[in-house]
């Protein structure tokens, strides 16, 4: 069980990695948020199954909770301003 | 148990690569949005919920039922949140023209 998902950790490493192809080339602002927002979802996963494969749960579930409350704030809050922005101009 | 849990787990990395292939191959920021903004709920959620039964009853399982009720909620929200400020920052569309002007 151990090996599976450390397999599933390592296809999921290997996706998010391809990811970060469009947050260092996207053509517009959004796409580089929206990327680094996808990058973050896969990162809370990877983080929950690096908990289950050092067989520590109960430390990294909470670090995957902090981390998923500030992903979601960060999208928020890009938007907003880029949002304002425009309004201003 | 686990038979179940591993199902689950491979259908939730294949959404999430599905989703990671969406971001780097559709030619609009709309479409790429609309690409990511389902099958990574999808994929986030089916992963969780095989390790929530591959943990058994726990106070680590509640915490990741806690997990799967935000992304639920929040990720949703911060696609629309996102797509609607570039509709407001006047982004334009991938039309057919654009297409053709790719082609030649």
């Amino acid at each position: 069980m151990s090996t599976f998902i450390l397999g599933i950790t390592i296809f999921l490493a290997v996706v998010t990695a391809s990811c970060l192809y469009r947050v260092a080339v996207g053509k517009t602002v959004f796409d580089r948020i929206v990327a680094s927002g996808l990058v973050g979802t896969n990162g809370f996963i990877i983080l929950i199954l690096i908990g289950f494969i050092f067989e520590r749960v109960n430390m990294f579930i909470d670090i995957a909770i902090a981390y998923a409350l500030l992903n979601f704030i960060v999208t928020i809050v890009l938007g907003r301003y880029f949002d304002r922005m425009r309004e201003k101009s | 148990m686990e038979i179940l849990s591993i199902v689950l787990m491979v259908i939730g990395a294949f959404f999430l690569a599905v989703s990671a292939v969406g971001l780097l191959r559709l030619p609009d920021f709309y479409s790429r949005n609309h690409a990511i903004g389902k099958s990574e709920t999808l994929g986030a959620m089916l992963i969780l919920v095989g390790l929530a039964i591959l943990n058994g009853w726990d106070l680590n399982t509640i915490k990741i039922i806690f997990v799967i009720i935000f992304v639920v909620i929040a990720n949703p929200t911060a696609t629309h949140a996102i797509t609607r400020a570039a509709l407001r920052s006047d982004l334009e569309l991938w039309t057919r023209k654009d297409k053709e002007r790719t082609k030649k």
